[in-house]
């Protein structure tokens, strides 16, 4: 029986995991250290939340009270990512 | 890993070999017009069982026959059916291999069926005469494309194509061992060659181009361009005695199959 060579496929999001995430609205509930917040997510659940690098570079501060959107991992869902604090 | 065989193992893989030597010679009068691949494979099954040994190709992967029976256009790994018959002028390319004792042998021939073109003829001898050539490369100190030099050299001077998706192997206690040779390439590359070492050699070759696509059943090869295609294969042990072909009684000599 012939042996197939299989080639190897690139996966069309190789490069970038972070498009698999779940984005939803949060309330961030307190401040923790290196850039971390604990948020309340709309249904009521506390995940863990750290800052994404674009709003981390351009300074966008976070306070507690501030309604942002998160992004969940699919893998995680304690963790999360803040990407978007609406004013 | 390449593995090398002791001499002891050689001829556990030459027992197997003879057993695919047999199934395929006791097919070769059932290849007729009107037969249907299904009564091939049911005939092997049985064969296979009545030598204690086990069909290689059943389950691998989830390959759901013994045989693997390709016709025509199909270049290799089609599935046999009750539906496919066999017809005069046909081609058809029986592949067959069996693991007894813990060791594997694989080999392939294609048959006419009943009275074929010229075209196809020499289709047939095309290929033949790449895998004898190829054979003739399995000696020590050659390297690996050398072989698939060969097949390609004499395939692709006639004007035929040699496929590219589908590469001989190495084989031994497991059907695909690591090497992978491939039936076209430059001579002079890869490695050395060494006592031990063993070879499915399988040149399959196009009358069209060298493009193949795999149906829809994941397991069928056909040519892309509908042309006819053909393929034969013997495992064969690098000795240093010159290539031993394992897949045949040692008292045959001549060319690799007749055609």
């Amino acid at each position: 029986m012939a042996k197939r060579v299989y080639r190897e496929k690139k996966k069309k999001d190789d490069g970038n995991p972070k498009e698999d995430a779940i984005e939803v609205m949060a309330t961030v509930i307190e401040p923790l250290p290196n850039a971390m917040f604990r948020v309340q997510l709309e249904n009521k659940h506390q995940v863990l939340a750290h800052i994404s690098g674009k709003m981390r570079k351009n300074f966008i501060r976070i306070l507690p009270g501030d309604k942002v959107a998160v992004e969940l991992s699919p893998y995680d869902l304690t963790r999360g990512r803040i990407v978007y604090r609406y004013k | 890993m390449i593995v090398c065989k002791s001499a002891a193992e050689l001829e556990k893989m030459h027992r197997a070999g003879l057993v695919v030597w047999d199934v395929l010679q006791s097919l070769w009068p059932l290849v007729q017009p009107g037969a249907t691949t299904m009564d091939l494979e049911k005939f092997a099954e049985r064969r296979t069982a009545e030598h204690k040994s086990h069909p290689a190709f059943k389950g691998y992967r989830g390959f759901p026959c013994v045989l693997c029976t390709s016709l025509n256009n199909e270049v290799v790994h089609g599935i046999p059916s009750p539906k496919r018959k066999l017809k005069e002028g046909d081609i058809l390319s029986i592949d067959f291999g069996v693991e007894l004792d813990g060791y594997y042998a694989d080999a392939a021939v294609t048959l006419p069926v009943g009275k074929i073109s010229p075209e196809l003829k020499k289709l047939l001898q095309v290929t033949r005469d790449s895998l004898d050539q190829a054979i003739s490369m399995a000696r020590l100190g050659n390297r690996l494309s050398d072989i698939s030099h060969a097949v390609q050299s004499c395939a692709e001077g006639s004007g035929f194509s040699v496929v590219r998706e589908f590469v001989g192997h190495g084989i031994g206690t497991v059907m695909h061992e690591d090497l992978q040779l491939p039936n076209y390439g430059e001579p002079g590359r890869g490695p050395r060659l060494q006592e031990g070492m063993t070879l499915a050699i399988e040149p399959m070759v196009n009358a069209g181009g060298p493009a193949v696509k795999v149906l829809g059943d994941e397991w069928t090869a056909v040519t892309v361009d509908g042309s006819p295609s053909a393929h034969f294969e013997h495992t064969v042990a690098v000795t240093s005695n010159g290539p031993w072909i394992l897949t045949r009684p040692k008292d045959v000599s001549g060319p690799s199959w007749e055609v």
